[in-house]
């Protein structure tokens, strides 16, 4: 589960003040809002990504408000992707594993398990410069997911998108969802996209979180 | 109305015959001046000196010494300079921190320091007694640990990473500029400590800005002179390098040599310039 418990964030020229919000084990929750009213800050708060000014937050029971990003096993796609340059499709899915020093042939059967469930198998040799909108959402959310994380986290995955390739993920997300059961948050500011996942609905209003 | 009237005038299209011409003839002849001075320094050079003269001042011992000294000081300076300032540059591009703005400062002091008034810093903070007793820097390294700086070899290399640091800790620090900061964020997240974020994802991207601090602290690092006369002295075989061996056949008037000296300085520097270009377009980023 994931859970946010009294958290005050001041972030730019807005502050979100004593908000709390829980997403159960194995739920898909939506949080939904306007541009610029704090969702990223938010998923980067529960990455530990930035700071919470007060509060708690918890990730499958544990409080990891004090916890560095990389021990709070979590899965995140932030918005512009932030692929790695210098890293094949291949090195990508395996990158969180093996800074964890996973069993090498656990590795390659997580790999391969990945990018046939992403249907990327045919891009891992490839360096990600050149993959189109669609690909390099895969392969961020192939990132994320490789490693079993407790929890994704997506920040609109999929508003870069074209509207063919948007139905594509989206059908994706859901088979994930179905596959996995990862908790997960995914901010958006589409209504449809948030119908046709959520399990849960948040959104924020007027610099408040309602259910 | 009719419809003619109403539609917007129509009007017939016609290319207003204006040339190019003046701008590419005014911009290509302010351009020109610059690499015109910088063509005819070189072919004035070549023209002052022939090949035979060229071949005997190069053919004297002294000469070669200096030509071994300067292509060795030079890379371990541009090393020692690059291992120095990928993390500085690294820390002072990511980083937020208390003083960072007069450890920014500081960098540049070296760039803008007179050459003469950096050597004899250096001098002084190797001879400067500390405490009751009398403490020097330069006492305590030649008697305690036999490794003499002053007027030797190692004094040749500081004097040159001291200037060419700075502008490799600027080059780098550009280098991590450009590189979005986004993707090693995600690499914490993944599991990696900062650490780990900097060598797997931020060092790899730079390398190109690696060689390029490389060059440019190469470069300096030959054209530098005032703080190793000072600093190094110009002792012929021992701390000669060969900026300070053009001043030496000046001072004697030998102007042949140090014009023979001077080209050969230029065909090192053109070399070293196209290889790590090279080197530089091999890499993909």
């Amino acid at each position: 589960m994931i859970g946010i418990v009294d958290a005050t964030i001041h972030a730019g020229n807005f502050s979100l003040n004593n908000f709390s919000i829980e997403v159960q084990r194995g739920e898909y929750a939506v949080l939904m809002g306007q541009t610029g009213c704090g969702k990223t800050s938010i998923l980067e708060a529960i990455c530990g990504l930035r700071k919470i000014h007060s509060g708690k937050i918890y990730i499958q029971g544990t409080d990891v408000t004090n916890f560095p990003p990389g021990d709070r096993n979590l899965g995140y796609v932030p918005q512009d992707l932030a692929l790695f340059p210098m890293l094949t499709v291949q090195k990508h899915l395996e990158f969180a594993m093996k800074i964890r020093k996973v069993a090498s042939s656990i590795i390659a059967d997580r790999t391969r398990y990945m990018s046939d469930v992403l249907g990327i198998d045919h891009l891992l040799s490839r360096r990600v410069q050149g993959l189109s909108g669609g690909e390099s959402q895969r392969v961020a959310l192939g990132r994320a997911l490789a490693f079993e994380p407790s929890v994704l986290l997506l920040d609109e995955p999929l508003s870069a998108l074209d509207e063919k390739t948007r139905e594509e993920m989206q059908s994706l997300l859901l088979t994930i969802k179905q596959t996995t059961g990862v908790t997960t948050l995914h901010v958006t500011h589409n209504a449809k996209e948030a119908e046709s996942l959520a399990d849960r609905h948040f959104r924020i209003e007027n610099g408040s979180i309602v259910s | 109305m009719s419809p003619s009237e109403s539609s917007p005038r129509s009007v017939q299209l016609v290319p207003r015959r204006r040339s190019d011409a003046p701008f590419f003839i005014v911009m290509g002849g302010i351009s020109a001046c610059f690499v015109l001075l910088i063509v005819l320094l070189v072919a004035a050079d070549l023209a002052f000196t022939s090949f035979a003269e060229f071949r005997s001042a190069l053919a004297k011992p002294e000469i070669q010494a200096a030509f071994r000294l300067t292509l060795l000081s030079c890379t371990v300076a541009a090393l020692l300079s690059v291992f120095i300032a990928t993390p500085l540059g690294y820390l002072l591009s990511r980083y937020r921190f208390p003083g960072r703005f007069v450890i920014d400062t500081i960098v540049d002091i070296p760039i803008v320091l007179p050459p003469l008034v950096l050597g004899l810093s250096l001098l002084i903070l190797f001879h400067l007694p500390i405490g009751s007793r009398g403490w020097e820097l330069e006492s305590w390294l030649r008697d305690e640990v036999g490794f003499q700086v002053t007027y030797r070899w190692p004094a040749v290399i500081l004097a040159q990473f001291t200037v060419a640091c700075a502008f490799a800790v600027r080059t780098m620090g550009v280098t991590f500029d450009q590189i979005n900061p986004r993707a090693e964020h995600v690499a914490r997240t993944l599991g990696c400590s900062r650490a780990q974020a900097f060598l797997r994802i931020a060092l790899p991207q730079a390398s190109r800005g690696m060689i390029a601090a490389f060059t440019i602290a190469w470069a300096r690092a030959l054209g530098e002179f005032g703080p190793i006369l000072v600093f190094a002295g110009a002792t012929r075989m021992r701390t000669e390098v060969l900026s300070t061996s053009v001043f030496l056949e000046l001072s004697v008037g030998q102007l042949d040599a140090a014009v023979a000296v001077s080209l050969l300085m230029v065909c090192m520097a053109v070399v070293v310039l196209l290889v790590l270009r090279w080197l530089g377009t091999g890499l993909t980023t």
